[in-house]
């Protein structure tokens, strides 16, 4: 069997194990495919466009099992997710075409690393800032007694701009058109000027600014990952590049996190994982950070480090949610096993 | 394995087309088995939790 997919048995299981983390994060975040799996594959010394097609295809069957699970929830706004696709596409022709322009002057390579050490981090920021809630108990008891206590103040600020068309979303509640085509245009320019999925920043984005409950905007994240995941495999399975065996090993792994980490939201308080997902963030801009530098510097031992920081933190963040899972399935003992 | 070595011979767009397949049907037979597993296992596990 092993032999028919290209890989030995120890690889096979090295990506079902790291499969399976990737879909924890992914069932759990509506994110968390490409940015782990790219630079392992790397690592491990595939050439970049096969690292780069197979996380796509990988991204794809992964978004594809999230989505099934999220929508028997109903977490998966579908109108919301095809309006942004537009957007999300136009975008990725743009940011290309700016990675393109840049190569040409010969700065590409610098301007992307830069963009996407800021980018994580200043996402990483934002969610653990959060996180860490600077709101005191009467204002969170305040925001409780909302009807939208599920949606951020500056989404609800945002929302209250009524600029038509308006829209109307899974929830019942509305949103412009121009702010759903904004985002889409935003997600897909990163998502194309720097060669990832956009997950990290489409899920964000959603709960943020087009304000919906932070349970929609992972499942229609991941919605969204399903539509994009499906253009990048169609464009890197063109090309001959998609390795079926890693995707196959990567997906049995992946499947099953998936499940158990969109489980996972059902019962873990989102405010004792997110602080945990915010630091990653962090600790993964830092190991871009050092991957730039040693490619900059020629330090290859700077590069090993990036990936153990960028492996080990995500390992981390993981077991932190299957810790809180069961934490939480202890202590609501009368809760349905089924999520 | 890709999609060219699937199907020696074929067109990019039907290679791409076979992997994009390929890929969607892996991914429902194992949301379909594992969701098989997580009916018949998931009480047990449930149950396990709890008591330790």
């Amino acid at each position: 069997m092993f032999g028919l997919l290209g890989l030995s048995a120890e690889v096979f299981a090295l990506f079902v194990v790291f499969g399976f983390m990737v879909g924890v994060f992914f069932g759990f975040f509506g994110m968390g495919g490409s940015f782990l799996v790219t630079p392992a594959l790397l690592i491990l010394g595939y050439p970049t466009p096969v690292a780069i097609g197979s996380s796509m295809a990988f991204v794809f069957g992964t978004a594809v099992i999230a989505t099934l699970k999220h929508h028997d929830a109903g977490q998966v706004d579908y109108r919301l997710g095809a309006l942004m696709f537009v957007g999300i596409t136009l975008g990725i022709e743009l940011g290309s075409r700016l990675v393109f322009g840049l190569e040409t002057l010969g700065i590409a390579s610098v301007v992307v690393g830069v963009a996407y050490v800021l980018l994580l981090a200043a996402i990483g920021i934002l969610f653990t800032r959060s996180a860490m809630g600077d709101e005191t108990e009467a204002e969170r008891e305040a925001a409780d007694d909302a009807p939208d206590d599920d949606v951020p103040e500056i989404a609800r600020k945002i929302k209250s701009y009524n600029i038509p068309p308006m829209m109307t979303l899974a929830d019942g509640s509305k949103a412009s058109l121009w702010t759903i085509s904004g985002v889409g245009g935003g997600v897909g320019l990163i998502s194309g000027f720097l060669g990832v999925g956009g997950g990290f920043v489409r899920m964000p984005a959603i709960y943020y600014v087009i304000g919906t409950s932070l349970a929609a905007a992972v499942g229609t994240s991941l919605f969204g990952g399903l539509m994009s995941g499906a253009v990048g495999a169609f464009t890197y399975g063109r090309a001959g590049v998609i390795d079926v065996g890693i995707v196959t090993a990567l997906l049995l792994g992946s499947a099953l996190g998936a499940r158990i980490g969109s489980g996972a939201t059902a019962y873990v308080d989102e405010d004792d994982v997110t602080i945990y997902f915010g630091l990653m963030l962090l600790i993964a801009s830092l190991a871009v950070a050092l991957g730039e530098v040693s490619a900059w510097l020629a330090i290859p031992v700077l590069d090993r480090v990036s990936f153990v920081l960028l492996i080990g933190s995500a390992l981390f963040v993981c077991a932190v949610i299957l810790y809180h899972g069961a934490l939480a399935i202890r202590e609501h003992r009368d809760v349905a096993p089924s999520a | 394995m890709t999609g060219t070595e699937l199907l020696p011979g074929a067109s990019p767009t039907v290679a791409a087309l076979l992997v994009i397949g390929l890929v969607l049907l892996e991914a429902a037979l194992l949301y379909a088995a594992y969701g098989i597993l997580e009916d018949v296992l998931a009480p047990v596990v449930f149950k396990r939790i709890q008591q330790i």
